[in-house]
This record gives structure tokens, sequence and C-alpha cells, in this order.
């Protein structure tokens, strides 16, 4: 179970990062760095993950309940999937410019200076 | 049980990972993006994290797909 | 340097962050092991201590609230970005959409559509607002509320038209939310340092666990950081929108 958990982890973050090397379009370089960018939410969840825990919800619990999850993890979590997606559209803000001034989409056709 | 559904939600959020990043087009890709935000959902559902859980359905279904829609028709109207 | 010789070179690397990240992963924890210590404290003290029950919630506003500072912080110079990356350029001019074959008008979009939007836009609203203030009973809180919020416009603009969305959806109204949601954060904060303790602390009377108004400065937190997070998302969305519907290269 803990090769499967930290192995999917591995495997979003490498498949994420080959996207974005191999991209022939900004558009689909930007969400495949959001991919590997949700591959590290994933991993602060698991660490903070107990078997046969219950949510750190401290309210209309059954009459034993077991352990609680890691609260902290959560919380770090939980900001870092709303600002990733801002951050997101500020990149897609930027592709959006560039294809205004440079005419296409294309990474490797794109050039470093203007003519 | 927990186990078997924990199981389950990382091998459905690996292969749909990989699906947005073998999607070249971004018409589509933008699609598979929405279908890969509901897997993490569940994921995070499944390990007790309801906060991480309902942030991620509203960014990943909603603000992230309509951002990559228009995007693409900004850019697809510059070409005409 | 060609595609080729990088794709070899991302090969060489990739191998390399792939044995670097496995001994790492592989040094970790077992998979639903024991958690720290500090989060086994802070599950057992926050409900005594803040008087609420979600302590997400809690840890997010209180415990390491000055990190959820910077965090909003952070979202405020994306959009802020954003603006300023999407303003109109030197050679662009803003107009309203115009019709290709000026004889015939733009069909308006259904009733049907329109009297959907409407319904779920007072849904999303109304949930959106539930979330942010049960934040910290429950789970939800101001990130949550404040996209659910923003949703509400999205919706608005997805049924109906762009000068609806103009009209019902003023910029200055939006920009002021951001601005207010960011600033009330600080100025709450200052509220612990005029009380005499450290900044961020909470100072406001607790309440009783379980009621709505309990938690202190957790409530107001979760409002501000609800505000600012709906009014940047929705700025957000409406530049976009902007670049798309209205914005173009100015005809010679």
């Amino acid at each position: 179970m803990s090769v499967l958990a930290y192995g999917v982890v591995a495997w979003l973050f490498l498949i994420g990062i080959y996207g974005v090397v191999t991209s022939r379009n900004l558009i689909h370089l930007v969400v495949c760095l959001s991919v590997a960018q949700s591959a590290t939410d994933i991993l602060l969840l698991e660490i903070g993950y107990r078997d046969g825990g219950h949510a750190p919800v401290f309210v209309s619990l059954p009459a034993h309940p077991g352990p609680a999850v890691d609260a902290v993890m959560q919380a770090l979590a939980l900001t870092d999937v709303v600002v990733g997606a801002a951050v997101t559209a500020l990149l897609l803000a930027l592709v959006v410019q560039v294809h205004k001034r440079a005419g296409t989409l294309d990474p490797d056709k794109l050039r470093s200076t203007r003519d | 049980m927990s186990q078997a559904l924990i199981a389950v939600a990382l091998v459905w959020a690996a292969a749909s990972g990989t699906a947005v990043v073998l999607t070249r087009d971004p018409l589509r890709q933008a699609f598979t993006a929405g279908f890969f935000g509901l897997a993490l959902a569940f994921l995070y559902l499944s390990l007790q994290s309801g906060d991480v859980a309902l942030s991620q359905i509203v960014v990943g279904a909603i603000a992230l797909p309509l951002i990559v829609l228009l995007s693409l028709a900004k850019v697809g109207k510059d070409q005409e | 340097m060609s595609r080729r010789a990088r794709l070899i070179l991302f090969a060489v690397a990739a191998v390399g962050l792939a044995a670097t990240l496995g001994v790492g992963l592989a040094g970790l924890p077992s998979f639903g092991g024991q958690i720290t210590a500090y989060a086994r404290m802070l599950n057992e003290a926050a409900p005594r201590q803040r008087h609420v029950t979600d302590v997400v919630s809690a840890i997010s506003f209180d415990y390491r609230g000055i990190d959820t500072l910077f965090e909003e912080f952070i979202l405020l110079a994306a959009v802020t970005g954003i603006s300023v990356l999407l303003r109109p350029l030197s050679d662009e001019t803003r107009q309203l959409p115009e019709d290709k074959a000026p004889a015939r008008t733009i069909p308006p979009p259904s009733p049907a559509v329109w009297l959907l939007a409407v319904f779920l836009g007072s849904l999303l609203a109304l949930t959106g607002l539930e979330t942010v203030t049960h934040g910290q009973l429950t789970p939800g809180g101001g990130f949550q509320g404040g996209v659910v919020l923003a949703s509400a416009f999205y919706v608005v603009y997805l049924g109906t038209n762009y000068t609806t969305v103009e009209r019902y959806q003023p910029n200055a109204l939006l920009e002021a939310s951001d601005g207010v949601g960011a600033s009330g954060y600080v100025l709450i904060g200052l509220l612990g340092l005029l009380a005499g303790t450290a900044f961020l602390s909470n100072v406001v009377g607790l309440g009783d666990t379980g009621n709505l108004i309990s938690g202190g400065t957790i409530p107001l937190l979760n409002l501000v950081v609800g505000l600012e997070v709906a009014g940047g998302f929705a700025i957000l969305a409406s530049e976009f929108l902007d670049q798309t519907a209205v914005i173009r290269t100015r005809r010679r």
C-alpha cells in the first residue's frame, strides 16, 4: 500500500514534467504543470493519513470514534489548491499575451528577440 | 474496506493524470482536466479530507476548465 | 539547442530524478502509520481551547494564521498580475461585440437557459454564503466558500449575455471586495496588537462550541477571506472574458 501510494505521487509528478518538456502547445503545457502540482498536494495528504482515522471534525461523532487524521496537512493543502488555480490562471494570461505578440503557441517556434 | 477505496482512488487519479498529459489538443484536454479534478476530489475524500475535497471540486471542475476555454476562445479568435 | 538534444537531456535527468524520488519516498514512514505529535496535540487541544469543532479552520486562521495571510497575499498578487497582463494594450480598443451581419440582430439566449442561470446562480450564492459562515463548525471556510461564490458569477455569464454581466458585476465593486478582504485580514490581526498581545491573537470572546458565533476571530477571518477569494476569482474570470468578448486590435 505504501508503494502504491507514494508511487502514484512520483508517477504523477514525472508525467507532468514529461508533458511540460515535450509539449507543442503552450496551453497544454500549463495544464500539465498543474498536474505536477497536484502530485505535491496528494503527498501532503498521504503523510497526514492514519489507518482507521476520521476527519478532524469533532461534531456528531459515534460513541467510540477512532483517532483523527492530521489536520495541519489539510490546512496546508487546502490553501495550496486555491492559490495554485490562481497562479495557473496567471500563466494562461501570459500565454494569451505571448500569442498576441508572437502569433504562435508552439514553444519551439518562439524566438527570444523580436525582429 | 477503506484501504480498497483508497487504492481504487489512487489508480483512478494516476490514470486520469496520464490521460491529461497524453491529450495533446487543448480543447479536449479541458474536459480531461475536469475529469482529473473529479478523480482528485474522490481521492481527497477517501483520505478523510473534506475541506481539501471541497476546494478541489470547485476549482477543478469550474474555475480551471472555464479559464482554459476562455483562453482558447481568445487565441482562436486572434487567429482568424 | 535542438529538440532532440533537449529530449535526450530530459531523459537522463528524469532517470536521476526518479531515482532520487524513489530513495526519498522510501524513507518516509509507512502509509497510514502514526501522525505527528504536533497534529495529535492540536486535535486534542483545539476544540477545548478555541471552542470550534472544525480543527482545520482553527489551524488555518488561528494557530497558523500568519501562513494564511501570506497565501492570501499570493492570491492578491496573482489577480493583480492578471489584471496588469490583460489590460488593453496601446494598439487595442474596447468595443462591444458586433454582429457580422448588421441587418440581423443577435438572437438573445433562450428564456429557459436564462431561468436556469438565475436559479443556479442564487443556489450557488446561498451555498457559498453557508460554506463561508459555517467554516468553524463543519468542513468549509473562507477559501472554499469564496470559490463557490465566484462560481455564482460564472453561471451568470454562461446563461446570459455579456451586457448583463457588465451591468450586474461592476468591476469597481469586485475590486473593492478584493481589497477589503485583503486589508481586513491585516486589520483584524492588528486587533491583537491593540489588545496588548501578539499580532493575530484570538482576542474576541470565544463563545460556545457548536454555535454559529464561536471561535473568536475565526468566523471574522472566514468572512474577510471569503470576500477576498470571491472578489479575486470573479475579477480573474471577468478579465479573461473582456479579452474574449470586448478587446480587439484597433482597425486602422
